[in-house]
């Protein structure tokens, strides 16, 4: 049986700004224009917005990160639903998520989504962007201060040692994540977006230096100043849009906590596993009918794990899955197809999501996958703690 | 137990786990067990995140377990460290279960291995001793 709510609402609108070292905006500035043009992108008015949930990147915890003011610097008058939403890396999926579901409640009709960050300042490094975790005056107290006295800065620390908790167990190889890196730089090159667009070789990316083993510099994904927004409103209402509208067939999360203790593995088996069961019984199809995937690759281990946790393959077997090139351009499942955020921009889940949208609607242009019935999208934050995904489709049935 | 003079970032000795570093000076891990449902923890809250209950006990590990995983960290983040890079950084899996994080001193970065025993060892600074780990046979 359809599940009710299949197909109940879809995304009408996609507002994408200028990427990269982009200078002089703050997050505000990057947010009010890809909601501008992402009204422009629907045909909607503003008066026709009725809900805005925004969610502030990482300099939303530096300070600076774009606020609930955002509704006045874009004047919007008729809010039924407001929110400043955080989930790290899932925040993008989810929020559509909770949108198509008030807009199922007639909480709203039309529901601003919108993710800003500016953490790139001129003259200053990418890592000195995000690497500053740990960096503090204040003493922890108890266990969780042994971290920084180890020596374990940000992320690249978290996804280095889940990686190298996956090689070990499993046999994944250095040339299996580079396959990923490689596969996505070759969409890229037919990204105008992309930051990232000459082509790589297997032998660049393990030329490149080492962050943390086991990643590479070309295993990590790049930062970025930008912002991307999405209109998602009521399937009634879509057909009528401007622009062909991508209906949400399956919505899924999964965050199974970390205990930090024997016989518990976030490393490698993560929130993916929950969210696949919900998203895929939701839209009522399995992997195999999954024509593209547009997968949050903070690092390219990410990729590979969520592959298996959603059963693409079986778990361990990730790293062979990847390494034919079945992931790139003219491969078996299109991956990553405007270069994920390893090769384009970093909007956390909005990455995926802005190129999930462009390929559901046949947008893609060069790049364009020529069968794109279902589309996967997911988001991921925390080192594998948080994961929400969408099943997405031009179909509305 | 051997000096070490750097500027590295460091908990604060006090607090509730307050014992853990006390004992750690005299070369003894602590960990905390919860007397509701007997689960193991690493003195990270006062709460037991298993089944709530906020009654505990400390107990003496034995010191003793394997390598979870690790990783050797090449880039400078912090100051500190510069003089260390490139340096290993583990998650050590205690016989007892918890989880801990630290480094594995005495060893070539390049022997590191999965599954690899090892044993607790207490690196004095100012004003607490940090728990690091060295490979045992």
């Amino acid at each position: 049986m359809k599940h009710p709510l299949r197909g109940a609402a879809a995304i009408t609108g996609l507002g994408i700004t200028e990427m990269g070292r982009i200078y002089g905006k703050s997050s505000t500035d990057f947010a009010v224009d890809a909601v501008r043009y992402a009204l422009d992108d629907s045909g909607l008015k503003k008066s026709e917005v009725d809900g805005l949930l925004i969610n502030a990147g990482i300099t939303g915890s530096q300070g600076g990160g774009v606020s609930l003011s955002l509704q006045n610097a874009l004047g919007l008058r008729n809010l039924k639903l407001l929110n400043h939403m955080n989930a790290a890396g899932s925040t993008a999926a989810q929020m559509v998520q909770y949108a198509t579901l008030a807009i199922n409640a007639g909480m709203a009709s039309n529901v601003v989504c919108v993710f800003a960050d500016a953490p790139l300042r001129e003259g200053t490094s990418t890592g000195q962007a995000y690497g500053s975790a740990g960096r503090t005056s204040i003493r922890p107290t108890g266990v969780n201060g042994l971290f920084s006295t180890a020596g374990y800065f940000g992320a690249n620390t978290g996804y280095a040692l889940a990686a190298r908790r996956h090689m070990s167990l499993y046999g994944t190889t250095q040339d299996q994540l580079g396959a990923v890196a490689v596969a996505e730089r070759a969409w890229a090159v037919n990204n105008t977006r992309a930051q990232m667009r000459e082509p790589i070789t297997l032998d660049d990316y393990h030329n490149s230096r080492w962050i943390i083993e086991p990643l590479h510099l070309l295993d990590c994904c790049l930062v970025s100043n930008g912002a991307v927004a999405v209109v998602v409103s009521g399937a009634e209402q879509a057909k009528d849009m401007q622009q062909p509208p991508v209906y949400i067939w399956g919505m899924g999360q999964g965050h199974p906590g970390d205990p930090r203790s024997a016989g518990s593995s976030p490393e490698t088996e993560t929130g993916a596993k929950i969210a696949a069961e919900t998203v895929f019984s939701m839209a009522g199809v399995g992997p195999s009918e999954i024509d593209i995937c547009e997968l949050y690759d903070c690092y390219t281990y990410t990729v590979i794990v969520t592959l298996e946790d959603y059963g693409f393959c079986k778990k361990g077997e990730g790293g062979a899955f990847v390494e034919d090139g079945k992931l790139g351009p003219g491969g078996e499942l299109p991956t990553n197809t405007g270069g994920g955020q390893l090769s384009s921009f970093y909007m956390w889940g909005m990455t995926p999501m802005s190129e999930a949208v462009i390929q559901a609607r046949g947008q893609g242009g060069i790049r364009q996958v020529p069968k794109n019935d279902l589309v996967l999208c997911t988001g991921n934050g925390g080192v594998l703690n948080y994961h929400a995904s969408l099943v997405l489709s031009p179909h509305h049935n | 137990m051997t000096e070490e003079i750097v500027d590295k970032p460091l908990p604060s000795p006090s607090g509730f786990a307050e014992p853990f570093w006390e004992a750690g000076a005299e070369g003894r891990l602590l960990l905390i067990r919860c007397k509701s449902c007997d689960e193991s923890r690493v003195p990270s809250s006062e709460v037991c995140p298993n089944c709530l209950s906020v009654d505990f006990e400390w107990y003496e590990a034995s010191g003793l377990g394997v390598i979870y995983t690790y990783g050797v960290m090449h880039r400078l983040y912090h100051p500190a460290f510069e003089q260390d890079l490139p340096y290993n950084l583990v998650v050590v899996e205690l016989q007892e279960g918890p989880h801990l994080p630290g480094n594995i001193i005495g060893i070539e970065n390049d022997a590191l291995r999965v599954g690899m025993p090892v044993q607790v060892v207490w690196q004095k600074y100012s004003d607490i001793s940090i728990p690091r780990f060295q490979a045992r046979t």
